[in-house]
């Protein structure tokens, strides 16, 4: 994982990040206790990924400004979710999700495979972030996406060798 | 416009929609915010217009309660009512958990379960015929005061001290299906409607266009 859990926390309370609606996965995981004692922004727990984006535009539409982390798996499975908050709402909303087995390059994972057809046939902006050297992206991309009003997606390489 | 007696003889209660509707329209503060779906959202703008309203048509199904969640944590000070359906929450159950562990105090989950899927043309959930008992899932979630009605007068008679209770609060009401009329349209474009709840949420003292009744 390229993050820590403080450099993401960091990252993020610097962004001006007001709430982490959050499911962790195995990568994701170890930034939860970070997350949770930080206090620029407050951790929201969910049951299951298509809660996400209608409650991330809720809190939008209340004058916050959330940030989704997910794995990309319940990517797949938000996807009405996500269709309705980001096209029917039109609603500027920004995801971290952990790209499941990117960075195993020999792995047969069908998440892997249909990472960025799916987010390509959303038309979602994204980043990858697949190297050390790709972090500052996350930050660049989602000051980017505020600045126009978009919506937007970090993708983390998860799973290296 | 009258309901039409229940075609299937199944119907598990008389009290109509509007009637449920009516009481929450009597009893919601100027600055409390209330989220429609589904039938809700085909219903109250016939009874109510208030810049604090947000009829959330296009949805996605079983989004309504974190949607209604997302804007009382984001708004503290404000009450917020969220009125959904039986379809939708079984759709995602899972929210009334998410509900209590958020500690939204000030949210307020209304279900008007008709035991149907109504927008649709009345299908039957997979919950009708086993007189699925809502208010038990709110309390196993810890739901810290839920309540049930049938019958409208009771309804009435209680709602408001219900209300004033400490939140999160879950009211499961059982309602008519609605024979006729079902379909669900936008009652305005959602681009509208979020630019409306967006400006009426910045202002702190917040909706008070508008006004209760129709």
């Amino acid at each position: 994982m390229f993050f820590t859990g403080p450099e993401i926390a960091s990252a993020l309370a610097e962004l001006g990040v007001t709430h982490v609606i959050w499911i962790p996965d195995s990568a994701l995981g170890p930034w939860e206790s970070t997350l949770e004692g930080t206090p620029a922004f407050r951790l929201v727990r969910i049951c299951r990924e298509g809660e996400a984006w209608p409650l991330a535009a809720g809190l939008y539409l209340g004058g916050a400004s959330p940030v989704v982390i997910m794995q990309v798996t319940g990517l797949f499975e938000s996807g009405d979710a996500l269709r309705n908050a980001l096209f029917d709402l039109r609603l500027p909303l920004f995801g971290i999700i952990g790209a499941r087995n990117w960075l195993a390059r020999d792995a047969d994972d069908s998440a892997r495979r249909f990472t960025l057809p799916v987010i390509r046939a959303w038309g979602i902006p994204h980043v990858l972030i697949a190297a050390e050297a790709d972090k500052p992206k996350l930050a660049e991309h989602y000051r980017r996406c505020r600045r126009s009003a978009q919506p937007g997606l970090a993708l983390i390489g998860e799973g290296g060798p | 416009m009258p309901s039409r007696p229940d075609p299937t003889g199944e119907c598990r209660s008389q009290m109509a929609l509007a009637d449920a509707l009516r009481v929450l329209i009597q009893l919601r503060r100027p600055d409390t915010v209330v989220v429609t779906s589904m039938s809700a959202s085909r219903q109250w703008p016939e009874l109510c217009q208030h810049a604090l309203d947000f009829h959330y048509v296009p949805s996605t199904m079983g989004g309504a309660v974190p949607l209604a969640l997302g804007v009382a944590l984001a708004q503290p000070s404000r009450e917020v009512i969220v009125l959904t359906g039986d379809g939708s929450l079984l759709m995602n159950l899972g929210c009334l958990v998410t509900v209590v562990d958020a500690g939204a105090v000030n949210l307020t989950v209304v279900l008007l379960d008709n035991g149907r899927y109504e927008v649709t043309g009345g299908q039957k959930t997979a919950a009708t015929a086993h007189r699925v008992h809502f208010a038990g899932f709110a309390q196993a979630a810890g739901f810290p005061n839920v309540a049930q009605f049938g019958d409208a007068v009771m309804w009435r008679d209680r709602a408001a001290g219900l209300l004033a209770a400490p939140g999160p609060r879950f009211f499961w009401l059982r309602i008519r299906p609605e024979w006729e009329n079902f379909a669900l349209r936008p009652p305005c474009p959602m681009a509208q409607q979020v630019d409306r709840l967006r400006r009426g949420l910045a202002n702190r003292h917040g909706g008070d266009q508008g006004g209760n009744g129709s």
